[in-house]
């Protein structure tokens, strides 16, 4: 067997595997069954990579990277198909979905560009409002989706003059002061429902209602989440590809070098400045249009979704996944949704776990799960 | 605007200021010896008003119902118990990330605040819920017009302000304030010249947790209620505080401090909006102060920018 097929057949199985997993995770409800699923997980992968199986299998996938994308997508639309008919699983495969743009926003602030945000849950907010507003009105959802997006870089272009003059902690603090200035203001404003929050109108594409179920035959009727579940999947692939092509780019590269000597970087004649801002609105941008759908598909938000913790959970999946890798981004948002979702028995401590384990991570694996790798430029291409 | 309302407001924003103070001097406290932020610092300050509360439940429990010996002893318990929680954080969470990127103590540390948070929530009897806290100062109050003083107002007051004017001393006049100011002025120098940089470490830790712990008693005393989420916004305040005066400087601590405490009194006060609106307001001139100087009213004298 040639190497190329060898490739190619590792890749199917694996994700063929994820598939099968990801179903038997969602699906079984007995809490010892989820445990026990969780540590066999761990083990085949600990195991794995004892033995330097990971490591091939990386390398198959480094070098067929088209393939291994396409069957991923595969693998999650397989996921999505099993549950055509189930409200739940499909409500959190959603929001995992959704959940990874607004990460992928962040990685471009944190990961690529290190300029700290920990306003995440502010800037999903704002599209979360934008589309409750704009909602009633006439303009077209699809619109309002990218406006969500707009409207959040803009709300977070009044940051940029503080964050171009402020490094690490000063930083760090005017982003803190924003969230909890933004919380504040949502829970008094009136016309925004204070904190009672905002009924959301579905969304509706060319007269098609997403908030219906949609009937193929007598015996099948699909759930309506399958309606925001392809928008939010055709989205992240979108978002993807935007992450990839900017890594792959200039653009990347100049982000890097901000990050990692803004000296030298300076130096070389990059424009620090400018350079941040792209990176700042851009990941608004990203973390405002996943907010837009996510208010559409919940139909009701309040300020208490926004706070600093939410915050927090969105730079914990950032950090958990590896900054600036996006394939990391993916576990982590699905690991950081789905494990409270599912293990009833942690629901009450979620909080206290995830900052538990963060602590853990940052001491023992500070470059997370799946560490970002060096830059490929072209896909399959190993010097 | 009537002149005994006034009064109230004043005393009040002094109040404000002065916790904020205390919390601010121990975040730059901190910053001054390491270069870090511990963000865990308004949790610490809300565990140690739990410890006090308990200490005062205990006393109670036992028969001692003495208010001037039940307040002695919650000081003394929360205060030494958070100084030991301090240097422990410090030794176990602080200085084995003294060489990572500053952005990961930042965030090791508000990770840990979310663990005591949750950890008082969860595991604390009742813990969900606020507690009221007992008035152990004696509550005599003088009237002048309409204008009323409350005598646990001005001693907590007064003791705010011993405790900073006492921590300003230890630090501008003591062996161990000359220790501090050396390790943070330069560390490697400081270790020629035989100072041991770990002790003095864990030390101004447990001195700026246990000066949080005076701020969270404090508040407990004046507003009767404590709860598990007060470090948070404290703890964000006295940040905000700390930074808006400049980093590393008591001065600029307590000039944040009641700078941040004018604001927001003035929010609620003198401002055509609503009053709810204050904090919006507070934090928003916080981030256009930041913008305008970004090293602090009181800049740091040896700038990390370029």
């Amino acid at each position: 067997m040639t190497q190329s097929l060898k490739d190619k057949l590792v890749i199917i199985l694996l994700a063929a595997v994820i598939a099968a997993f990801s179903i038997t995770f969602i699906a079984i409800e007995e809490q010892v069954e989820i445990f026990a699923l969780l540590v066999f997980a761990a083990a085949l992968v600990l195991g794995g990579a004892k033995l330097g199986i990971t490591a091939s299998i990386a390398q198959s996938l480094a070098r067929n990277e088209r393939l291994m994308n396409f069957a991923f997508i595969a693998a999650t639309i397989a996921v999505v198909f099993w549950f055509r008919e189930d409200h739940f699983p499909l409500l959190m495969i959603a929001t995992v979905l959704l959940y990874v743009i607004a990460c992928c926003g962040l990685n471009i602030q944190f990961g690529f560009t290190g300029v700290v945000n920990f306003a995440g849950a502010a800037f999903f907010g704002v599209g979360c409002y934008t589309a409750a507003v704009l909602g009633g009105t006439s303009v077209p959802l699809l619109l309002v989706i990218v406006l969500g997006g707009v409207i959040a870089a803009i709300v977070g272009s009044v940051l940029i003059i503080p964050v171009l003059r402020t490094r690490g902690h000063y930083a760090a603090v005017v982003t803190i002061a924003f969230g909890l200035l933004f919380r504040t203001f949502l829970e008094v404003n009136d016309t925004l429902g204070g904190p009672q929050g905002l009924g959301v109108s579905g969304m509706n594409l060319f007269g098609w209602d997403f908030n219906n179920n949609i009937e193929i035959s007598e015996n099948l009727e699909i759930s309506f989440y399958m309606n925001y579940v392809v928008l939010a999947l055709i989205m992240v692939i979108l978002t993807f590809v935007l992450m990839r092509r900017i890594e792959r780019s200039w653009i990347g590269l100049n982000f890097d070098a901000v990050r990692l000597d803004e000296t030298a970087a300076a130096c070389f004649g990059i424009d620090i400045k400018r350079w941040k801002i792209v990176a700042f609105t851009l990941g608004n941008f990203l973390a405002g249009t996943a907010g837009a759908l996510y208010a559409m598909m919940l139909g009701f938000i309040a300020p208490s979704n926004f706070a600093f913790s939410d915050s927090l959970i969105l730079v914990s999946i950032v950090l958990l996944g590896g900054m600036g890798s996006l394939w990391g981004t993916i576990l982590a948002a699905g690991l950081v949704v789905l494990l409270p979702e599912k293990l009833q028995v942690i629901q009450e401590y979620r909080f206290l776990i995830y900052a538990v384990v963060m602590i853990l991570i940052l001491l023992f694996r500070p470059q997370g799960i799946l560490p970002r790798g060096l830059r490929a430029y072209i896909p399959g291409w190993r010097g | 605007m009537d002149v005994g309302l006034l009064g109230q407001f004043v005393v009040n924003g002094m109040m404000l200021g002065m916790m904020y103070a205390l919390v601010a001097v121990g975040f730059t406290l901190f910053f001054g010896v390491l270069d870090v932020i511990k963000f865990s610092h308004g949790d610490v300050l809300m565990v140690g008003t739990f410890a006090g509360f308990s200490t005062y439940l205990g006393m109670t429990a036992i028969g001692i119902d003495n208010a001037f010996i039940q307040l002695i002893g919650v000081l003394v318990i929360s205060l030494g118990s958070m100084a030991i929680l301090g240097a422990v954080i410090a030794r176990y969470l602080v200085l084995p990330l003294k060489s990572a990127p500053p952005l990961n103590t930042l965030l090791v540390t508000l990770m840990l605040g979310t663990v005591l948070r949750e950890a008082i929530r969860l595991f604390y009897p009742d813990g969900s819920n606020p507690k009221h806290f007992p008035a152990l100062l004696p509550t005599d109050s003088w009237s002048l017009g309409s204008f009323t003083l409350r005598s646990d107002s001005v001693i907590l007051l007064i003791g705010g302000l011993l405790v900073i004017v006492g921590v300003n001393m230890l630090i501008n006049r003591t062996r161990l304030g000359l220790a501090i100011r050396a390790v943070a002025q330069d560390e490697e120098t400081a270790k020629c010249m035989g100072i041991n940089f770990k002790m003095i470490v864990l030390l101004t830790f447990a001195l700026g947790s246990a000066v949080a712990a005076f701020a969270g008693v404090m508040n407990g005393l004046y507003y009767n209620e404590i709860n598990f989420g007060m470090g948070l916004l404290l703890g964000v305040i006295g940040f905000s505080a700390a930074i808006v005066g400049g980093l590393g400087n008591i001065y600029g601590a307590i000039l944040g401090g009641f700078l941040f405490a004018g604001l927001q009194t003035l929010g609620a006060v003198a401002l055509p909006f609503a009053s709810a609106y204050k904090d919006v307001f507070a934090f928003a001139v916080v981030i256009a102060i930041i913008a305008w100087r970004p090293t602090g009213l009181i800049a740091e004298k040896t700038s990390e920018r370029v």
